[in-house]
């Protein structure tokens, strides 16, 4: 029997940058992970740190988190190839122009600073884009990192300053136990505390629903594809705002580049496959906005299991029905840029009891209504879009 | 009719197909290389004027007698050469040939994919001049080149003495044989060699023939390292007295018997186990190559048993498909057909055994010495991220955090020998430190490659 003033379930990077800033404010806590330390979503995600187009109620999170992205070197003493590559979306069509100009007067609201660019001036400076290209906005401060790095690093850092790691322990009971939680792991581990994190991602209901409540959440993964290493020339994410591609290349020369309709994922076989026809549309998509890779090869596919719910948004904040408790999940393949704000957000609810980030619109509470559902439903998942939680 | 395909133009390809042709069946048989043969019983390139049956030496009679069946049958199969397997989903193939992306989807699948080397890290292994035992034999009997003029063959393989053989009939010079295991690992494997007492005595005879030729035959020895500055100029090695030994060379033939290529069945859902003599992960099948529903492997796709044992496997997993399509089954050639099979891979286990794969040079390597040739991972970085607190101890994990494995090859080269040095650096049995999972693409495939089905769409 162990005890600590916090658990935190689940080691991705919310669950790790959570650990962080609560052992940075003095709190001693447990973390607790059913696999290893950001193996799965936050581990195989796209690395993008994107800024442009994001949902309005979120640039305060979004840029509290940008601002811990920027220091990530000094914080935990490991770049983990963090660059400030910029961001550049782009559109093909009048329709998707209109839609960069909303995202950008958006984004200015918040004080960033959009760059409008029309076709000659694409032509000019990245004359390896494709013809059918229109006009984009680019934006500087967006940056990339690498995903498969920051966990482990940041989980690390946390535990430098005192945070208990547990590996391979799934959290399969947490029960209320007076004033604070009793948790239980099915490797016979008992540890009472006084706040409860549950940051267990895809797998993160089980722990709401046994305090009576619940989010429509359901598993699938991003499909992403990498070519071999070509000389170094895309400096930016290139993203299509229709959503069909988003690519970047990293400094050693491979290319990244991610699509949509996105993967179906197993949380239960843990497994998120990429079906081949999705690598020859990915392909097809890449090849029309940047013909010049027609040539690279690809090497190598990948996707992981994220939480995805009807609003495209995630739940953020203290639970309705139990005092003590806080959620952090279903980031619907936006949580790799706001994972460090929400460790942050975090670390002020449980050592403050407040915090100055605006999360109103991430209540586990909205879904007590019929919450409208996102657009992007239709668009970033496979006809017919079928949302049900998984049997 | 139910579609059946077959993936691989060797041995265990073309006899599976010629039992379905046989059959009254029009197999699809869809061969990654641009003629029929697979490696073994490649033929030439056209107006190549190699002299195969030289070459072949005993086993020339099987390779025309293969090549003649295929003829004879040419015209009552679908033959898809040239053309890569990159993926396999839903009872589809994802196939890339010329350029162009297509599906060939079945109701029944053959693989009969073969084997490629295995082969463990060595300092200097990556210099120009250092080709696999296996590609030495390729470039000789596909373009009729050799790699080079004072080759050393080095390793632990009965292809080390095949191949230096072949060789010396090309007109190289052999500057040593040098197999990594002592005699003592052979007189212990007799058992199991004496199952195929001809194959034995065919290996007997090449080391005969290389002795009588003048060729140093060095047994038991421990690679140390290949040398040059821009390429191959020797290699050294202790020999099993515990000297020290430098041999220049201009090349160096390098490898540590088969892998079976696994990863179509992997991705057709296949289960693996690890096995403790060979000391790879194979995938399981009952005796006649059932590896799932409508999925059959044969040849050394399923496990290493040579050419005779693909041919005899092929045939079986043929006979398998169709009984499980409610064909009668000609049960005393099926009978036949098994003992041979369970015999001559009885015999490659004991050839596992006779040429054993290096696990102890696995930890010896310095830590400078590159592990993943496509991601120039040197086995330093991996023992280095192990350590690190929260650090791996599984290889799927090392991959993520270190980039082994991760590049053109796919972990195809690589695997085997990232098992033994995680399991050494972590004190793990190589058992419990896993293996590379498979995906598709199996291959690079170029991003040109457009969807026939788009196309008419």
């Amino acid at each position: 029997m162990k005890t600590a003033q916090v658990v935190i379930v689940g080691g991705g990077l919310i669950g790790t940058w959570s650990a962080f800033f609560l052992a940075k404010r003095g709190f001693q806590a447990i973390l607790i992970e059913k696999g290893v330390v950001g193996a799965q979503s936050s581990g195989v995600n796209f690395g993008n740190l994107r800024l442009q187009g994001r949902y309005p109620g979120q640039y305060p999170l979004s840029l509290r988190s940008q601002a811990i992205w920027e220091e990530i070197g000094s914080l935990i003493g490991d770049s983990c190839e963090f660059e400030k590559t910029g961001h550049l979306y782009v559109a093909t069509n009048e329709a998707e122009q209109e839609k960069l100009e909303q995202h950008a007067r958006v984004a200015e609201g918040h004080g960033l600073v959009i760059e409008r660019i029309d076709r000659t001036g694409l032509r000019r400076r990245w004359p390896w884009l494709g013809e059918e290209l229109q006009a984009a906005t680019y934006s500087a401060r967006d940056a990339t990192a690498n995903p498969r790095l920051v966990s482990p690093a940041v989980a690390r850092a946390a535990q430098r300053l005192g945070v208990e790691i547990v590996e391979h322990a799934c959290v399969h009971r947490v029960r209320k136990n007076g004033d604070g939680f009793t948790i239980e792991t099915d490797t016979g581990l008992t540890v009472n505390c006084a706040a409860v994190v549950n940051a267990a991602g895809a797998w993160a209901l089980s722990i709401a629903e046994a305090f009576g409540e619940t989010a429509p959440m359901f598993a699938a993964g991003p499909p992403q594809f990498v070519t071999e290493p070509i000389p170094y020339r895309v400096v930016p994410s290139v993203q299509a705002v229709s959503g069909s591609v988003i690519f970047r290349q990293i400094p050693r020369g491979n290319v990244i580049f991610a699509g949509y309709p996105r993967t179906v994922a197993d949380p239960v076989l843990n497994r998120a496959p990429v079906p081949p026809q999705k690598t020859l549309n990915g392909m097809r998509n890449l090849v029309r906005i940047a013909p010049f890779l027609k040539s690279a090869q690809v090497i190598r596919v990948w996707s992981g299991i994220e939480g995805y719910l009807p609003d495209m948004l995630p739940v953020i904040g203290e639970s309705e029905t139990t005092p003590g408790l806080f959620h952090a999940f279903g980031f619907c393949g936006h949580g790799f840029q706001v994972g460090p704000g929400v460790g942050a957000v975090l670390a002020d609810l449980i050592v403050d009891g407040r915090t100055d980030t605006s999360i109103a619109p991430f209540s586990i509470k909205r879904f007590e209504n019929d919450v409208q559902v996102s657009e992007k439903l239709a668009h970033e998942f496979d006809a017919p879009a079928s949302p049900g939680r998984p049997e | 009719m139910s579609k059946v395909v077959i993936v691989g133009g060797g041995p265990a390809g073309i006899r599976a197909a010629s039992v379905l042709v046989e059959a009254g069946l029009r197999p699809v048989l869809v061969d990654e290389g641009r003629r029929a043969g697979g490696q073994g019983y490649r033929a030439p390139a056209p107006n190549l004027d190699l002299d195969m049956k030289s070459l072949m030496g005993t086993e020339a009679d099987k390779y025309s007698r293969l090549h003649a069946l295929f003829a004879s049958m040419r015209e009552r199969i679908d033959y898809h050469h040239g053309t890569l397997v990159w993926g396999v989903h839903e009872r589809a193939l994802h196939t890339l040939a010329d350029g162009v992306a297509r599906t060939i989807p079945y109701d029944a699948l053959i693989l009969a994919t073969g084997a490629t080397d295995r082969i463990m890290p060595l300092p200097g292994w990556t210099l120009p001049g250092v080709f696999t035992l296996g590609g030495a034999q390729v470039i000789l009997k596909d373009q009729g080149c050799l790699i080079g003029n004072r080759v050393v063959f080095l390793g632990s393989s009965p292809l080390l003495f095949l191949a230096a053989l072949q060789y010396r009939k090309s007109g190289a010079s052999v500057a040593a044989v040098v197999d990594t295991t002592p005699l003592s690992a052979k007189l212990v494997a007799m058992r199991d060699l004496m199952a195929s007492p001809r194959t034995l005595a065919r290996g007997v005879m090449y080391r005969t023939a290389l002795r009588r030729a003048g060729v140093p035959l060095i047994d038991g020895a421990t690679a140390l390292g290949v040398h040059g500055k821009e390429r191959v100029e020797g290699v050294r090695i202790k020999d099993g007295r515990g000297h020290e030994r430098f041999i220049h060379c201009d090349a160096v033939a390098y490898g540590h018997g088969l892998k079976p290529e696994t990863q179509l069945a992997e991705l057709a859902g296949a289960h693996f186990r690890f096995d403790p003599v060979f000391r790879l992960w194979l995938p399981e099948t009952d005796t006649d190559g059932r590896a799932g529903p409508d999925l059959y492997l044969a040849g050394d796709g399923a496990t290493i048993g040579g050419a005779d044992a693909a041919e005899a496997s092929g045939a079986l997993a043929a006979h398998a498909l169709l009984a499980d399509m409610g064909r009668p089954s000609p049960e005393p050639e099926l009978a036949r057909l098994r003992r041979q099979v369970g015999r001559l891979r009885r015999f490659q286990r004991g050839l596992a055994r006779a040429f054993a794969w290096p696990v102890s040079q696995a930890a010896a390597l310095p830590d400078e010495t590159i592990a993943c040739r496509c991601e120039a991972v040197t086995v330093g970085e991996i023992r280095a991220a192990i350590q690190t607190p929260l650090g791996p101890r599984e290889v799927n994990r090392v991959k993520a955090l270190t980039r082994c494995g991760m590049g053109r090859c796919q972990g195809r080269f690589c695997g085997p020998a990232l098992q033994e040095i995680v399991s050494g650096a972590c004190g793990e049995p190589v058992a419990d430190v896993g293996r590379l999972r498979s995906q598709a693409p199996v291959k690079p495939i170029p991003l040109h490659a457009v969807s026939e089905l788009e196309q008419t769409r």
